[in-house]
């Protein structure tokens, strides 16, 4: 099937068969490997990407479902090549991750929650990121990396997750 | 800390350069790899058992669109060796694909190759196979006993491995002694499951004879199995280390997997893909845990002193061999725990079943272990009426014993037990603490508070090997490093092995930099293949801050040695007359100074300004030997081990929801002590880590098997690993006790929390159901187990009225 998907911003069409998941069409047809697959039936969230604005399972969405709808990934989240955006280097400086497998969709998972809420509680952080596992951090830092990027966003910043 | 850091680098609040590019999305994993023409493999699983295999049938599968071929378990065995075996064990054999007999539920029996992975997929369902069911045994105890269905009949029963070590005097000590207790206790069979499955991509060079392997791997010899397996001396094999690897705490040794698709590269002269899907993973890609029953019997003193110790672990290998009992092996070296245990019976049983087939998991055999006496602990406690807090201090090996020689023959290296638990007490403020658990009993709930004091043994060798298979004569478990130095004075540090989350990029540089006196930050480190690769032995057996950092360390040494002598020689001085300073270098006597780049140039572009018989360039090499455990085994089973032991106690607080069983962690210490710290985020991420995967092992995961031999725990629906949910905020209480047999003092961490926190919970739980007057004796305890436990509690009791 043809379809044109809108993929961080930018218009890419492609031709797949129905069956495709949205999550394999992003990694083998437009090479955005930043989204992983874990599970294939949406329960860890490594292939956590933000459909409109809401974080989805990409391996739970055939890609033709997606047409029509923006397609946000990890991809778009930096500020610029080898420029780390606000969450972003919250993870970093506060080491919430190891491996990097559930790290993009930890950081979309976040970006928006942040988004929703600005100063969430611990509780809110902890309910928001419940969906996707991490087998690495035992989440404590993922918890602290959160805080710490609300903390930054809501000082001179918070344009930046709009 | 408890003193302040000699450090500048080492033990500082620094970044982990890693995390840079996983942030980003711009980890390299090995399903992100393509190659031009690469082909896809399904597997076609067996759907029983245990049964022989009457007829295969790929026909219908080989018509399907984009297939390019079907290669079942008799080919593949005229093509490859057997998968080697840890123990003597020459007539369980392995292959990739099962021949002739499947022997577990799942198992891989023909590999469907095509253009894409839905169409190997799709085709995988039309191979025809027709099986006739065979007699199987899956209960450990069963699988014990002479009659038992052989899985493997040529071996002639179920049993690897029933050996018997006696340290110590232990008829002797039994009866000095007032008491003695026995008490039993499971460790189900559970694993890390990390996020991404095991992949391999195989390339094969007809032209230059080489096979290329890009793997999601944590495997000591990986390159030497490919390589023997496949017939192909070692150098045509080339392991690529510089992809990221989804998580692994010891599981990803897809060596199965690699074979298969390093010959149907060979095959079919083109790059083969295998990844495995989380059925896959979970039922078929060999990689569970320890299952484990442990029968205890303890002798000690009415003051709660524990003399002596018998212990029969027993473990479920399931179908095959591999390396897997060796995780009997390794908690030798830990085996009185951090206790004075003055002689132990240590009796290891591996058995055959026809379940799933193990790998090493996070511990190898340490956390099942620690968990047995940890409960034997609390039994002796309950037993004298002492608290377990103080039954432990009076076990405790004192701080003025070490290095500290245990019966099975390891030395510890250093200690603090008392101390850390006392900065835990303290921190948690234990008479409030049990104020708050009786408060909370006082609610209608169940509370109770559990404690674990256990050893993480670290720097790993691989002296179980030789201990528990006398062919093996391995006594070294070497690790390496390489700096190069450019000649514009840059350096470049390559290292020899995958990386899984455990910050080896950052360890290294952290370490050259400390000793260089140079910003770590602009060291470049850099991951080879096998073929460049100096010889290690990846990141097993919590090594890498021991192992790595000790050869980075001499490298870096040795380079600043070299440019000593180089300084010396043009500043007309001695050695010994010459300062170095952050990377200069000055003549105490004359004050005339050198810069580095001034010894750069000198090394790369002067030679008539060496001193003699220097060679050329600027670099340096460091093939380290494990610090302590460079011998054999005694005739009497006795070994050092590991050469580090990291400590951790545990303190948590939990409730039971009285209806439901659901437990609740309320409050979570843990002190811990690994001697010097290289990277403080690592250390806790690690700690954080190994806490929540206790978590999951003590509560919740478990791959169930039915008598039948199906398992039942397919999805992470039904096999649940922790969420955020259920981890709770971990406070750490950290102490130093640095190692002596070290560079910096520093010892393993990574498989800290791990290690102890099943311990704890199970501990925990037994506290806040002792009224009822039921235990748990056996892990995970589900929830349904605990809701089941004390609905039956209750109904005895209301019955008894």
């Amino acid at each position: 099937m043809k379809i044109d998907l809108i993929v961080n911003g930018h218009k890419r069409p492609l031709d797949v068969e129905p069956r495709v998941t949205l999550l394999d069409a992003l990694r083998d047809e437009l090479r955005l490997t930043g989204a992983h697959t874990g599970c294939e039936h949406g329960v860890c969230g490594a292939c956590t990407v933000l459909i409109d604005g809401e974080p989805a399972r990409s391996c739970l969405i055939f890609a033709v479902q997606a047409e029509g709808n923006a397609v946000t990934t990890i991809e778009a989240m930096a500020a610029g090549p080898g420029e780390l955006g606000v969450i972003q280097d919250a993870f970093c400086a506060t080491h919430g991750l190891q491996c990097g497998y559930c790290t993009p969709g930890m950081i979309l998972t976040a970006h928006a929650l942040l988004r929703d809420k600005p100063s969430p509680t611990r509780e809110e952080i902890v309910d928001a990121i419940s969906g996707n596992i991490c087998r690495c951090t035992g989440y404590g830092q993922i918890v602290e990396a959160i805080e710490l990027a609300a903390q930054r966003l809501r000082g001179a910043n918070a344009e930046a997750v709009r | 800390m408890n003193a302040p850091s000699k450090f500048t680098f080492v033990s500082s609040d620094r970044r982990v350069r890693e995390d840079r590019r996983f942030v980003a999305g711009q980890g390299r994993y090995v399903a992100d790899i393509t190659e031009a023409g690469m082909l896809h493999v399904a597997i076609v699983h067996a759907p029983h058992t245990a049964a022989r295999i009457v007829s295969f049938d790929a026909t219908r599968a080989l018509a399907m669109p984009g297939v390019v071929a079907v290669v079942e378990g008799g080919e593949l065995s005229e093509g490859v060796e057997p998968l080697m075996n840890g123990l003597d064990t020459p007539k369980v054999q392995r292959y990739p694909l099962a021949i002739k007999y499947v022997r577990y539920h799942g198992e891989w029996v023909a590999a469907v190759v095509a253009q894409t992975r839905a169409e190997a997929e799709d085709a995988a369902e039309c191979v025809d196979v027709i099986y006739e069911t065979l007699p199987h045994v899956i209960d450990t105890e069963e699988a014990y006993k002479p009659g038992s269905p052989p899985v493997h009949p040529a071996h002639g029963s179920n049993v690897l491995l029933d050996r018997t070590f006696n340290w110590g005097d232990i008829d002797g000590d039994f009866a000095a002694c007032d008491h003695n207790l026995s008490l039993r206790v499971t460790w189900g069979r559970s694993s890390t499951v990390p996020i991404e499955t095991f992949g391999v991509v195989a390339m094969w060079d007809p032209w230059s004879e080489t096979l290329d392997v890009r793997a999601s791997i944590q495997m000591p010899k990986y390159a030497d199995q490919i390589a023997r397996a496949l017939r192909l001396p070692g150098n045509g094999v080339r392991v690529h280390y510089d992809i990221d690897v989804g998580g692994s705490y010891g599981v990803k040794r897809g060596i199965k997997h690699t074979v298969l698709a390093g010959y149907l590269a060979m095959k079919l002269k083109q790059p083969v893909r295998l990844i495995e899907d989380r059925l896959e993973n979970m039922e078929s890609g060999d990689a569970h845990g320890p299952d484990r029953i442990f029968d205890i019997d303890v002798a000690f003193s009415k003051d709660g002193v524990v003399r002596s110790m018998k212990m029969r672990a027993m473990d479920n290998a399931g179908a095959y061999a591999g390396r897997a009992p060796f995780q009997l092996g390794k908690p030798i070296g830990a085996i009185v725990g951090p206790y004075r245990i003055n002689s132990v019976r240590y009796q290891a049983v591996s058995v055959t079943s026809n379940k799933a087939v193990q790998e090493a998991v996070r511990g190898f055999g340490q956390s099942p272990t620690n968990y047995a006496i940890e409960t034997m602990m609390d039994r002796v406690a309950e037993f004298v009426g002492l608290d377990r807090v103080e039954i432990r201090r009076r076990n405790f090996i004192r701080h003025d014993e070490f290095p500290y020689l245990i019966p099975s023959g390891t030395r510890y290296d250093s200690g603090d037990y008392h101390v850390v638990v006392d900065k835990v007490m303290k921190h948690v403020d234990w008479d409030s603490l049990v104020a708050e658990r009786d408060r909370l009993r006082a609610t209608g709930l169940y509370a109770g508070i559990g404690i674990s004091a256990c050893l993480e043994p670290s720097g790993g060798n691989s002296s179980f090997e030789p201990l528990l298979n006398t062919a093996n004569t391995t006594t070294t478990w070497m690790e390496s490093c390489r700096i190069n130095v450019d000649a514009l004075g840059h350096i470049t540090v390559t290292i020899h092995t995958t990386s899984s989350g455990q910050g080896h990029e950052t360890l290294a540089s952290t370490v050259i930099g400390e000793v260089l006196e140079i910003d770590p930050d602009s060291i470049r480190i850099v991951r080879t293949d096998s073929l460049t690769s100096l010889p290690g032995n990846s990141p097993v057996g919590s090594r890498m801050a021991v192992m790595l950092g000790g050869s980075c360390f001499h490298a870096a040494n040795k380079l600043k040695t070299k440019m000593v002598a180089i300084a010396a020689k043009n500043l007309g001085c001695d050695v010994n007359g010459v300062d170095y300073s952050g990377g200069a270098f000055r003549a105490r006597a004359s004050d005339k100074k050198l810069s580095w780049l001034d010894l750069v140039t000198i090394a790369h572009r002067n030679y008539h300004l060496l001193p003699e018989g220097f060679e050329p360039g600027l670099e340096a090499t460091n093939v380290y030997q494990v610090p302590t455990g460079n011998e054999l085994p005694t005739a009497d089973g006795r070994v050092q081990m590991y050469p580090c032991h990291s400590f951790e106690f545990h303190c948590i607080l939990v409730t039971i929801d009285p209806d439901t069983g659901k437990v609740d962690l309320r409050r979570y210490v843990i002190g811990h002590d690994c001697g010097t710290v290289i990277n403080p985020h690592i250390v806790k991420g690690m700690t954080l880590g190994g806490i929540a995967h206790g978590i999951g092992a003590a509560l919740l995961e478990e791959f169930v098997y039915d008598s039948e031999g199906q398992m039942l725990a397919q999805s992470f629906m039904d096999y649940l690993l922790p969420s955020s949910h259920e981890v709770p905020e971990v406070e750490i209480v950290h102490h130093c006790t640095p190692s002596p047999f070290t560079v910096m003092g520093q010892k393993g961490s990574g498989e800290s929390g791990y290690l102890g926190a099943p311990a704890a919970i199970s501990g925990a739980v037994n506290d806040a159901v002792r009224t009822l007057g039921i235990r748990f004796n056996k892990l995970p305890m589900r929830m349904t187990a605990i809701s089941d436990a004390i609905a039956d509690a209750k109904s005895s009791t209301a019955n008894a009225r």
